[in-house]
């Protein structure tokens, strides 16, 4: 219990935070939202996902890459495959010049189903490949680079470069993947029916508690060894590899684990969304990911969901009303987060709520328990 | 036979498709020199540089429109005159970006990217609202249209081989000041070894920003390159950035001759490819093969000898 305690929630502190963001997700929204700004802040979460990895990478292990869009892409067009071929059966196509495939192919003169899409009439495999392909894809990207040393902003521009090479692939080859519009008009998953209002807020659930159980899962590895010498191999990368680690393989598993994380988002966000379209694979989404994490603090797990929300809310809400503007913003956004708070919005609460807080907590404490507070403000290394 | 196409006929294609590569090549490589002036010596991730090219390339058009409008007798020299503008401009443009934002952030390159980044936008922003969103192009000089025909297959753009011109001169001037100058000896001291560099009396606050606006400066000249093979909008510039970064990290970050060599063969391959397949294909060939080479060799097609 202890163990779960101080490693998985992160002590008293990463409790208490973990708690809020829960209270704020499963039960403030919902009970002040309707159904389709929930949907947003849904999709806004699946953002959440790219960002708690970059938290990882980035942050933790001072890897930047510019490609979580292709994770995310990864993970969405698995599962918009899947949705896709159920949509497409026989008896709802047969309109078509060959009835039973997407309908984006038939367009494309494209008469048999090709064969990469085949295995996607499986649900089971579908989930293993939302898991499996964006690890093995990160493990070869890294595999390739880490071994040979290349690091810092190489691996920044090459991730980019292959970021771009998908989504000119994805939009070139349209007949294959339904081009620049995407995956569209995705109905049911299992025969359940994925638009209605009630599906739409048990995909939210499912979705937040995965979030949840994703933050808790990069807490218990932070606060390993592992995330020990991810912090050093980022700080002093040299010393690492001459005390006698591999650093490369840390950084391969660390690559792979957030590409699967972000894929984990692209999948749930096909599902909230009903669609999946290559304006979430490219240059600009990668990098837009970074600056969620950036914003929430490149160090916070929970930050970088608060980042998630916050830059998305600012977008859909400048974007509709002064789209102008809101490129002013988002680029002072990424001038002044860097210039100013580079510890992001969990920066700006470390210096300036945490005393108060901890004032407050310690009168609580004191008045409830007396006797256990001493073990437990000696481990004082929490995992935001 | 190949393709469907007899050997003269391949031969003609290769020679058109080739020049094309070379319009192409002229915009990469003067992009890339400014790049790597910037990122090669400096170490400074500049996202924002294909927005100084589209500075120049608006520097162009606007030249261009003044000069139709009050001095129509000199419309066939103005190029030449708006070329210096578009690289003073770029200039000035990086001078005080270099000031107010990059020289607070060479100790984090990553974060330079995402602050150059958000510049980028902002730039974007501020060229859409000026020139509005539609491309602009400037009116060309007369004698810069038309084409020359060594034989009845080929026919090669004039604009084209002007180009080409700019680019050699300008690539011999940068590695000329680069190497021969006392500036450029100054440059490559502040990047091999700031702090000996300061010790011996060189100001290398002054050096970097010096840098900085000239490889900003050419970058505009790329703009004015950019406006005779395509129309100018306020994106034209990112559409560059990926590769332009691909080209200075393919010919090694610390070689000019490696930056000239990889615009020349990353320009060719994809000009050529994309004759024979969509352009978008071509585009991901030529991309895919550059990653995967750079997977083999990471230090690029000239690595420095320099030890890190």
């Amino acid at each position: 219990m202890n163990i779960f305690y101080d490693r998985w929630l992160g002590g008293r502190q990463g409790a208490i935070g973990l708690l809020l963001l829960a209270l704020l997700i499963f039960i403030v929204l919902p009970t002040f939202l309707d159904i389709y700004r929930l949907n947003n802040v849904g999709k806004y979460l699946t953002y959440a996902f790219a960002a708690v990895s970059l938290v990882m990478l980035w942050g933790h292990a001072g890897i930047l890459s510019l490609g979580q869009g292709i994770f995310f892409g990864v993970g969405g067009y698995c599962m918009a495959m899947f949705l896709k071929l159920e949509a497409s059966d026989p008896a709802s196509t047969a309109r078509q010049t060959t009835p039973g495939i997407p309908d984006f192919m038939d367009w494309n003169q494209i008469t048999q189903l090709p064969f990469f899409w085949e295995p996607f009439h499986s649900l089971t495999f579908t989930i293993i490949a939302i898991f499996v392909i964006p690890a093995v894809f990160a493990y070869v990207i890294g595999a390739a680079m880490f071994k040979r040393r290349v690091g810092g902003v190489y691996f920044a521009i090459i991730t980019q470069a292959i970021a771009a090479i998908l989504t000119i692939l994805v939009v070139g080859q349209q007949g294959y993947t339904g081009g620049i519009n995407g995956i569209t008009d995705l109905k049911t998953l299992h025969g359940w029916n994925i638009n209605t209002n009630s599906a739409k807020y048990i995909l939210y659930y499912i979705n937040g508690a995965l979030l949840i159980g994703v933050i808790l899962l990069c807490r218990y590895i932070l606060s390993s060894k592992l995330g020990r010498l991810l912090l050093a191999m980022r700080d002093k990368e040299d010393r690492v590899r001459f005390s006698g680690y591999d650093v490369s393989n840390f950084k391969i598993f660390v690559f792979s684990l957030a590409a699967i994380i972000s894929a984990l988002g692209g999948a749930m966000f096909t599902l909230q969304v009903g669609f999946m379209s290559p304006t979430f694979v490219g240059i600009v989404p990668s990098i837009e990911m970074v600056i969620l994490a950036a914003v929430g603090g490149r160090m916070s797990l929970i930050g970088a969901v608060y980042g998630a929300l916050l830059v998305n809310y600012g977008k859909s809400a400048f974007s509709e009303s002064f789209p102008a503007l809101w490129l002013f913003l988002m680029g002072g956004l990424f001038i002044g987060v860097v210039m100013f708070f580079p510890n992001g919005l969990a920066g700006l609460y470390q210096t300036y709520a945490k005393p108060t807080v901890d004032q407050f907590l310690e009168k609580f404490a004191r008045k409830s328990a007396v006797v256990q507070s001493t073990s437990l403000n000696e481990k004082k290394e929490v995992v935001e | 036979m190949l393709f469907g196409y007899s050997f003269s006929d391949l031969g003609s294609i290769l020679v058109m498709q080739g020049f094309s590569g070379l319009s192409l090549f002229s915009v990469l490589l003067l992009m890339a020199l400014g790049l790597a002036i910037i990122f090669g010596q400096m170490g400074v991730i500049n996202m924002a540089h294909g927005e100084f090219m589209t500075i120049g390339a608006y520097t162009i058009y606007v030249v261009s429109k003044i000069t139709e409008k009050y001095f129509p007798e000199f419309m066939a020299y103005y190029f030449v005159v708006a070329i210096l503008a578009a690289f003073v401009i770029a200039f000035i443009v990086g001078y005080f970006v270099e000031f107010l934002l990059i020289r607070h952030l060479y100790k984090r390159p990553l974060d330079t990217l995402l602050a150059t980044w958000g510049l980028s936008l902002i730039m974007q922003q501020i060229f859409r609202s000026v020139f509005g969103g539609r491309e602009v192009s400037p009116t060309l000089p007369d004698w810069l249209m038309g084409a020359w025909a060594p034989t009845p297959n080929i026919d090669i753009p004039i604009n084209g081989l002007f180009v080409m011109v700019i680019t050699l001169i300008v690539t011999g001037a940068v590695i000329l000041a680069l190497y021969k100058s006392r500036w450029g000896l100054k440059v490559r001291a502040t990047t091999q070894n700031r702090m000996m560099a300061g010790a011996v009396g060189i100001n290398t606050q002054k050096v970097d920003r010096m840098t900085f606006a000239v490889g900003c400066g050419v970058a505009g000249i790329a703009g004015a390159a950019f406006t005779t093979i395509a129309s100018t909008g306020p994106t034209s510039g990112s559409t560059y950035i990926v590769d332009t970064f691909l080209v200075v990290v393919f010919g090694g970050t610390a070689s000019l001759l490696g930056t000239v060599a990889s615009a020349f063969s990353i320009s060719q391959a994809q000009s050529i490819l994309t004759f024979f397949m969509t352009n978008a294909m071509g585009k991901v060939v030529t991309l895919l093969a550059i990653i995967v080479i750079l997977m083999l060799r990471p230090e690029g097609l000239f690595a420095s000898k320099v030890r890190k």
